[in-house]
């Protein structure tokens, strides 16, 4: 077993990047605040890299979200491995012709001939009172792109491997990084291993109801297992790690085995990711399933600023444990 | 707005260069267009008859190492940038033997081998890439340009005012190559743009920035000279507004009504092949039975590349699938 230190997600983070860098003289990493000169990012999650690795290859850039997402699409696609940071995911809106329109799809376009090896960093989550356009999750938006990887850690190793799996991978990725993450201490290999995008991890083995999260929501979910135990329910979390391509083949291997679902994430409920995931388990499942998926997400209702109001917009411990113990035909 | 001197000027031999990616460009549009009519081709077209002399001043000082981003109107563009015709043909018919297998079409044509890196529906875009393709050229230390073409629409998009101050401030080996034909889509110039000279925002990024006559093979090569070697030399992006008028309209089949007839008449008259011609046989730069064979040759590789194409095959419907992700989707 390698060695291991306790970090937080954003450590993980600071270290992979370091990491990443060290190691290939192509990787790149810019955003607004980034360098050290600026602080080393508001979340410090790249601090120490411009004073390491130079101010040619770590940059701070102007409040420029498209320009940040073009030249990294540019740099690319000569031969680069950019990082870029968009400061928080409601800023990627103003980025998104980049993003969906060129990032997205210059390979297929191109018929194969253009790589667009680039990975995007965004923070969100609500949870820090930061209202309407500061903490939305749009995976689903992401998800809903053909050509672009959506990823979705939840604990400080994954943050890591999984970032460094971006790094390496020859498609365009966004990795989200979310407030009901990032201040959970974890055990971080300091030679950190990529961990391969499109796979799913099972948290807990179960046999009555499946429960499929990430991000935030995993943590939420992970809660809500003991109270499930005590009420006699044997859950199977599965914690999905990358939202697009999604690992099909664990959930529904999963789902097999228990006959129920709950799909749990931050995101907006209508339209939301769960969706597509309930309706795949329906065509592959359907005569196998002994209770119909329930999908736990949002309200239909942008990120509110009142504590009270925030708090009843996430996705409680109890609600969870609520849906979960329905579903398995205990409530 | 600086004043533009006209030096260096072109040699004869160049001027030469200068007239046959011109009449390449023409001959190319012409045949496309009477493809259209005769419904061997079909798509969307919008012809850059007319500005021919932009890219065929400015691509004879660059080499396949140098870059292009273009847009939807910009065939000229890549013809002028040797692109080779065969592919571009088969691209256009939508068959597999196209520059991207079919699966672009005329407004995403790319040959990464003659620099042609990105071509764009949305209009500002090749803006942000052409940045991060300079980018890259200024981290290997290369001579590398970049070149972005655009038209005067573009200039009013919030990706124009982000790329030329990102390009600014990192100083990158960039040329903004805005062809400003008069119209954005159906728009006049002075209905859509708040200053009558667009080389006058350069100023406010400051770099500098010149009107040209677009039509001028001397005013031309001298402009493009000047910014390609500031870039060349480290000193940083230039933008280039170049004057021009686009004979076809906005789309093909586009009934022109915003403008007068005699407007259009008179713009026509200034088309710049036929003046250019009869300048160069009348100062001995070529001969009349130079530029008759110059110009059947260049025909007989229009007609060869259109028979090539049309003969292509379509692609197969599995290509849906391959060039979404580098590793093809399972069926």
């Amino acid at each position: 077993m390698s060695e291991t230190t306790k970090m937080h997600a954003f450590q993980a983070v600071n270290a992979a990047l370091h990491q990443a860098m060290a190691a290939d003289p192509k990787v790149l990493v810019f955003g607004e605040d980034i360098a050290d000169r600026e602080g080393g990012g508001v979340t410090g999650a790249t601090i120490g890299l411009s004073t390491k690795f130079g101010d040619a290859r770590v940059k701070s850039t102007p409040i420029s979200e498209q320009a940040i997402i073009g030249a990294a699409i540019g740099a690319a696609l000569a031969g680069y491995k950019p990082v870029a940071e968009i400061m928080l995911m409601n800023f990627t809106t103003v980025a998104m012709d980049m993003i969906f329109n060129h990032a997205a799809k210059l390979r297929f376009m191109s018929g194969g001939q253009s790589t667009v090896p680039i990975t995007i960093r965004t923070l969100t989550g609500a949870g820090w009172q930061t209202a309407g356009q500061h903490a939305d999750h749009l995976e689903g938006w992401f998800a809903h792109a053909a050509g672009i990887k959506v990823v979705a850690p939840s604990t400080p190793a994954e943050y890591g491997g999984l970032l460094l799996s971006c790094i390496q991978d020859p498609d365009p990725c966004i990795i989200i990084e979310s407030a009901g993450t990032l201040f959970i201490p974890g055990d971080v290999a300091v030679e950190q291993e990529p961990i391969p995008l499109g796979k799913a991890r099972i948290v807990q083995e179960g046999t009555d109801v499946t429960i499929v999260s990430w991000s935030s929501m995993v943590i939420r979910s992970m809660q809500a297992l003991a109270p499930l135990a005590e009420a006699g329910i044997s859950a199977e979390l599965v914690d999905l790690r990358t939202v697009s391509p999604w690992d099909r083949e664990t959930v529904l291997k999963s789902v097999a085995k228990t006959g129920r679902l709950v799909v749990v994430h931050e995101a907006v409920r209508n339209f939301g990711p769960g969706a597509e995931i309930a309706a795949t388990v329906n065509e592959e499942l359907f005569g196998q399933l002994k209770a119909p998926v329930r999908r736990l997400g949002a309200p239909y209702s942008p990120v509110p600023f009142a504590k009270v109001l925030e708090d009843a917009y996430l996705v409680s411990v109890d609600s969870i444990v609520a849906a979960v113990t329905e579903v398995a035909g205990k409530g | 707005m600086a004043e533009q001197s006209n030096s260096p000027a072109p040699s004869p031999e160049t001027l030469v260069d200068i007239y046959r990616r011109m009449i390449r460009i023409e001959r190319n549009d012409d045949t496309i267009r009477k493809a259209m009519r005769q419904g061997k081709l079909v798509m969307p077209y919008y012809s850059a008859r007319g500005q021919e002399v932009i890219p065929s001043a400015i691509s004879t000082q660059l080499s396949n190492e140098d870059t292009i981003c273009t847009i939807y109107r910009g065939i000229h563009d890549m013809v002028a940038k040797d692109m080779p015709l065969r592919p571009l043909w088969a691209e256009i018919a939508g068959r597999v033997d196209g520059t991207c297998k079919g699966k672009g079409g005329p407004m995403h044509l790319t040959h990464p081998e003659t620099g042609v890196m990105v071509t764009t529906g949305i209009v500002g875009s090749s803006m942000p890439i052409a940045n991060g393709l300079a980018w890259a050229a200024q981290l290997d230390g290369s001579k590398r340009v970049s070149i972005a073409y655009f038209g005067d629409g573009a200039s009013n998009i919030g990706a124009f005012h982000e790329s030329l101050n990102l390009a600014s401030l990192w100083k990158l080996p960039v040329i903004f190559v805005c062809q400003n034909n008069g119209f954005a889509e159906h728009t006049r110039y002075e209905n859509g743009t708040s200053v009558d000279f667009i080389s006058k925002r350069a100023a406010g990024y400051g770099m500098p920035g010149y009107t040209v006559d677009g039509n001028d093979p001397w005013a031309m090569y001298a402009a493009a000279h000047q910014a390609i070697s500031r870039a060349r030399d480290g000193e940083g992006p230039t933008l280039l507004e170049c004057k021009t008028f686009r004979f076809m309209g906005h789309v093909l089949g586009d009934d022109d009504k915003y403008m007068t007839k005699e407007e259009k008449a008179e713009a026509m008259a200034k088309d710049p092949l036929p003046a250019f011609r009869a300048r160069l046989i009348a100062e001995g730069h070529a001969t009349e039975d130079q530029l008759v064979k110059m110009q059947a040759d260049i025909q007989a590789e229009v007609d060869d590349a259109m028979a090539f194409g049309l003969a292509s095959a379509f692609p197969s419907v599995d290509e849906l699938r391959r060039d979404v992700f580098a590793e093809e989707i399972p069926a």
